[in-house]
């Protein structure tokens, strides 16, 4: 068969092939629409679910459990010769007071292994607390006072419902005898739930119902200050020169190149260098900020550098020629007209490049900000740890308290995550120009 | 002083500085009313007296800084006794560490020997006198400049110029730090690698299918050479980095396609930023979302359908790490899309083609070589993703296709090899830096073959 003697279709029978497929095409069409909108729900929904799951975990770490009881402070075993200086207020033995508060509140528990089982009801960390009433009120020895003691962490978990109460016992933070002391505190109402204000003020613990944020907080401001105070100027600098100063060629190409790299060179090589260049070659501290700074600078340049571009770019260049016509050297032109023009949009793409910063954990792991450290860091070179660090050492630990502790240091991570972007938000719009 | 208490007071000297020399110009010309027999503006002569006398000063600082702890320590070591000196310099290493250790109030002093102790305090006194030295050069030289430059401030004096020149010196200095960076990385990196090689041979490295570095911890140990065969590591990246792509292509794409295409200009405004809001949220919530919530949920799936799926499976990392990607994709395949001519769609509907067809056979046909560019950067993206995986991912290095077992990646080896104390000369801290150059470099091609394409699309419809 020849394909010229094929017989042409007339317009008659074109119109109806195309007619008998319309409707086939028109679902195809429909179906094509609707995967596109599927796509992007899914994507809404992973969003969603991914908040749902970090909120319905974390907001338990905010309250915590506490047992009200009634504590003797006893001068017998606080200071049995009556003596009051400091040292030996400190090193009386407190968590005998506890032990003996338990007691009068469950006398019928006997015998040694059955009291350590009723003491674990209580946090170890308690005791201190009590230190600090007695050091700072030696007045309160001899008296009996109702106190809200922290809960350890099993019957915290236990409080809040986390774990249910029918599994079987080995499977319980609590054993079925101590269940029946939690049952009996919890009818008194001596058993609360109360705002955990050391979670947002305290530094690391090894007991989830003691751990607080407050350390990585710390350590975060002061890697992001000294990241801020690098990078900014640095960056605007280079973005001034390149934009407003170089003439294309070979080496401002190489420059530009190399810029667009790092951009997107994975952030733990950024770690690599780090150890390898600033610990290793300089002998800089590790664990310290300092050292997480510079490794976050040399990261955050490229982004603060594109974004400075692009801001100075978008200023039109009849300014530049306005303050050139008037005599104004190259130098005024941009430091007196075109860098205040565009200094809302560099510092928009700076705080993106800080809040970049402030999510990143793996180059901080590389230079070994992710130790556990108890003491809240007082300067650049101390020993410290980072908010995201805190939340991948917190999701480590084998304790099932510390699941909550690490969803709520999520959530306060995420809460500075928002405001700094919506910081950056508010000014693009608010100085935001259209020439 | 402090170096920072001595940077503060060089800040201080320098307002000085300005003062001084904005001051000197305006007296040589009788006030502000003889401003017009200046050359430059005054503060322009108070800045170049500023100028010079920080920049000297802080170049200064610098080099001494960089300098000062080795040539303290080597001093230290000419003080330690006889029979520590005498010692082999991996061990002669151990006791200054010591010594750092003590003089950093990281040890009590009771638990170091007589030597180490005394060793400190001479650190310590070095320290001291460096310190000192250190404040008083600096600040002598900035007085000198200040005295010098004032003197040189004359009328005719063209301080703007000189000003402006060093200001350009300045800036050029800030872009070069791009490259050095580069450098760094490729040498810092290449270098530790390089003596990985020695070591190890790179052929074993590179085609080696057993992974197991844990074996050099002890020298004296059987087997104590470990064994560094990188493919269980290369082929579990892979497999991670596909599944993720498996999740983020086509819901990016899709999302891409119906925003620029489809969705009202309202909802576009809306829902293109939350999508955005996935790649904000940090890696490391992403990794606890997938070790906490996907990887149990998996596993209970798994055996509800009678399959035995590990607790770690690649399948939760990769998902989770696809769940990141997504706006990634989407946002780039959205500028590729909206780069498309309106023209080329406006032909195709005039040929009757319904939307989905002109999507399909034309739009996605002019925006593909974008697209493929976007998802190349999209799965560098994936290779170098570290939280998800060392969270989520496996530690055992299985070299295995199936999604349901455990795998590990390049990045959770560098992470478990070189988090906590380790020291540089042994193998296993080393090959993390051949792993991290093998990385850099893969990346970096995507990279530069990705921004190739990228570009080579834009031309055309520019």
């Amino acid at each position: 068969m020849n394909s010229t003697n094929k017989p042409r279709k007339t317009p008659q029978e074109t119109q109806a092939i195309v007619e008998r497929s319309l409707s086939r095409r028109y679902w195809a069409e429909r179906r094509f629409r609707l995967y596109g909108l599927a796509a992007v729900t899914a994507g809404m929904l992973f969003l969603v679910y991914l908040f749902f799951v970090i909120f319905s975990n974390g907001m338990g770490a905010f309250r915590q459990t506490q047992v009200r009881l009634p504590v003797y402070f006893d001068p017998a075993i606080i200071a049995p010769e009556g003596q009051r200086d400091i040292e030996s207020l400190r090193a009386a033995d407190y968590p005998a007071l506890i032990r003996a508060a338990l007691k009068a509140k469950f006398p019928e528990v006997e015998g040694r292994a059955a009291t350590r089982e009723l003491t674990r009801l209580i946090s170890g960390s308690a005791s201190f607390d009590l230190q600090q009433m007695v050091v700072g009120d030696p007045g309160i020895i001899g008296t009996t006072e109702e106190i809200w003691l922290l809960g350890s962490d099993a019957v915290d978990l236990m409080a809040k419902g986390r774990v249910e109460r029918d599994v079987p016992e080995d499977q319980r933070p609590l054993s079925d005898t101590q269940m029946g002391y939690f049952d009996k505190l919890e009818s008194e109402g001596a058993l609360a739930l109360k705002f955990n204000a050391n979670f947002l003020t305290g530094g690391d613990s090894r007991e989830p119902e003691k751990a607080g944020i407050w350390g990585a907080v710390v350590g975060s401001f002061y890697t992001l200050v000294l990241t801020l105070l690098l990078s900014f100027p640095i960056g605007v600098a280079t973005a001034v020169y390149l934009e407003e100063f170089a003439v294309r060629n070979r080496w401002t190409d190489l420059i530009e190149v190399n810029i667009n790299n790092l951009a997107a060179v994975p952030s733990i090589v950024f770690g690599l260098l780090g150890l390898a260049v600033f610990i290793g070659f300089f002998g800089l501290p590790r664990s310290a900020p300092l050292v997480g700074a510079l490794v976050l600078t040399l990261l955050t340049l490229p982004t603060i550098i594109i974004a400075s571009r692009a801001a100075l770019k978008a200023v039109p260049p009849s300014i530049r020629e306005a303050a050139l016509g008037m005599g104004a050297s190259k130098i005024q032109t941009v430091a007196h007209h075109v860098l205040p023009l565009a200094m809302p949009g560099m510092l928009t793409g700076t705080i993106i490049g800080m809040a970049r910063a402030l999510g990143e954990s793996a180059p901080l792991l590389m230079i070994g900000m992710v130790a556990f450290i108890v003491d809240i860091p007082q300067g650049f070179t101390d020993a410290a740890t980072a908010l995201p660090v805190q939340v991948f050492l917190w999701s480590d630990s084998p304790e099932r308290g510390f699941m909550e502790k690490t969803s709520g240091a999520i959530i306060v991570l995420l809460a500075f995550l928002v405001v700094m972007n919506t910081a950056a938000v508010i000014l693009r719009k608010r100085f935001e120009r259209r020439w | 002083m402090t170096p920072a208490a001595l940077l503060i007071a060089l800040a201080l000297l320098s307002a000085g500085a300005f003062w001084i020399g904005k001051s000197r110009s305006l007296a040589l010309v009788g006030g502000t009313r003889g401003v017009r027999h200046l050359h430059s503006l005054p503060g322009h002569y108070g800045l170049m007296t500023a100028l010079w006398c920080a920049l000297p000063a802080l170049a200064v600082i610098g080099i001494w800084l960089v300098f000062q702890d080795g040539i303290i320590l080597q001093l230290v070591t000419r003080h330690l006794p006889a029979d520590l000196r005498g010692l082999p310099a991996n061990e002669l290493a151990l006791v200054m560490n010591d010594v750092r250790n003590l003089v950093a109030g990281n040890v009590p002093a009771d638990s170091v020997t007589e030597a180490v102790r005394g060793a400190a305090a001479e650190y310590t006194r070095l320290r001291g006198v460096s310190r000192m030295a250190l404040t008083v050069l600096v600040l002598v030289l900035a007085v000198v400049s200040i005295i010098a430059l004032r003197a040189r401030i004359k009328p005719d004096l063209r301080a703007r110029n000189i000003v402006e020149r060093v200001i350009e010196w300045l800036l050029i200095l800030c872009s070069t730090l791009a490259v050095f960076t580069t450098v760094g990385i490729v040498a810092s990196v290449a270098f530790e690698a390089f003596r990985f090689f020695q070591m190890v041979n790179p052929l074993e490295f590179l085609f080696g299918t057993q992974w197991s570095p844990q074996m050099a911890i002890h020298a004296d140990q059987v087997g104590s050479s470990g064994s560094f065969g990188a493919v269980p590591l290369f082929a579990g990246t892979a497999l991670i980095s596909f599944i993720a792509m498996l999740i983020a292509v086509p819901i990016g794409l899709f999302s891409a396609i119906y925003l620029a295409e489809y969705a009202h200009p309202k909802f576009r405004t809306w829902a293109k930023p939350l999508l955005e809001v996935l790649a904000g949220v940090p890696t490391v919530v992403y990794g606890f979302f997938a070790a906490l919530t996907i990887g149990p949920a998996l596993r209970g799936w798994g055996e509800s359908l009678g399959l035995d799926v590990a607790s770690e499976s690649a399948l939760a990392a990769g998902f989770v790490m696809g769940i990141m990607i997504i706006p990634f994709v989407s946002s780039l395949a959205d500028d590729m899309i909206s780069a498309v001519p309106q023209s080329l769609r406006d032909g195709a509907y005039a040929l009757g083609a319904t939307r989905s067809e002109t999507i399909k056979q034309v739009v996605m046909r002019a925006a593909l070589p974008g697209i493929v560019g976007g998802v190349l950067l999209a799965v560098s993206r994936a290779i170098g993703e570290t939280m998800i995986v060392v969270m989520a991912a496996g530690l055992a290095a299985n070299l295995t296709a199936n999604p349901l077992e455990a795998v590990t990646t390049v990045t959770v080896q560098i992470v478990t090899l070189l988090v906590g104390d380790q020291e540089f000369d042994s193998p296993k801290t080393l090959a993390a830096f051949a792993l991290g150059l093998v990385l850099f470099l893969v990346t970096l091609a995507l990279n530069v073959l990705a921004l190739h394409i990228v570009r080579k699309y834009r031309e055309q419809y520019e």
